[in-house]
């Protein structure tokens, strides 16, 4: 592993989190994992140590094994961001590499590309909705849904975790930009 | 706010997507045994049809995959969406006019 990857970069985000009825909190570190496999070169296999990588485009498939919660976000027909505890990003990265030896592929670790943000709260669809343009009602974005979209000016990665409860992942350097958005948004909500 | 029917992840906002310019244009697989003419027509010419018209668009806040879509330059309505690599659909003029 490079040296590189040990540093922390974490971008300056304010420490309030929102007191409306919708709550905004930032979450702890979490290793990221960018995988880009084509369906040709994974030949049918359906998991790649512990992840679960059959789910339809745009869900995430979690498995928690002996390790700890693995999860796989379905991006785009050939991409799946990795999500795996803090701690065990480096040894995941050996292991998923080791799995696909010999399979054309492309696994790159982004854990402090990204900051998480979970939004959480009766109303919380309004909140997201405030700055990004996709449906999220029920039917159309039910539990389980992830996707990248774009919220105000910013990409994001949106992930239905519950009917009331959303975790936005941006970049490092949209966090401030992204979290203002948000608070704001939920002063609506009290 | 115009919706985009694409191949990968169903309909999604307009923002999402980015147009990528006419579809179904191929490069020429000699360049150096062309006239300067037909090498011209092939890099800046391009159809601007009033009606249907082929087009690359490039779902780059989503599924990040280009496909293509037949659009009504007229309307601006979207009639059909495929994925890179198939022929160019045949819309009958009832469902384009949809």
């Amino acid at each position: 592993m490079l040296e590189l990857n040990l540093a922390r970069r974490a971008p300056a985000l304010s420490p309030v989190a929102s007191e409306a009825g919708v709550k905004v909190a930032t979450l702890d570190a979490v290793g990221r994992l960018a995988l880009r496999v084509k369906a040709a070169a994974l030949a049918g296999r359906a998991s790649v140590d512990g992840f679960d990588l059959s789910g339809a485009i745009n869900s995430r498939s979690a498995s928690g094994e002996s390790g700890g919660e693995r999860a796989a976000l379905r991006l785009g027909p050939d991409e799946w961001m990795l999500l795996v505890p803090a701690d065990e990003t480096d040894e995941r990265l050996e292991a998923v590499t080791a799995a696909l030896t010999g399979v054309a592929h492309s696994l790159v670790d982004v854990s402090h590309r990204d900051v998480t943000f979970s939004v959480e709260g009766r109303g919380a669809d309004a909140v997201i909705n405030a700055g990004c343009p996709i449906d999220v009602s029920p039917s159309a974005f039910p539990v389980g849904s992830a996707t990248r979209t774009i919220f105000g000016k910013a990409e994001i990665v949106l992930a239905r975790r519950a009917a009331d409860r959303f975790t936005v992942t941006c970049w490092r350097s949209f966090a401030p930009y992204v979290q203002g958005f948000l608070i704001e948004a939920a002063k609506d909500t009290l | 706010m115009l919706l985009i029917d694409c191949p990968y992840c169903g309909k999604r906002p307009e923002v999402e997507f980015h147009c990528g310019g006419e579809a179904h244009i191929a490069r020429p697989e000699s360049p150096i045994e062309m006239a300067d003419a037909d090498w011209g027509s092939f890099l800046y010419y391009r159809t601007n049809p009033k009606g249907l018209h082929a087009e690359r668009w490039l779902h780059g806040h989503g599924c990040g995959r280009w496909f293509n879509a037949l659009r009504d330059t007229v309307s601006d309505a979207f009639v059909a969406t495929y994925e890179m690599g198939k022929p160019r659909p045949e819309v009958s003029p009832a469902t384009a006019k949809a």
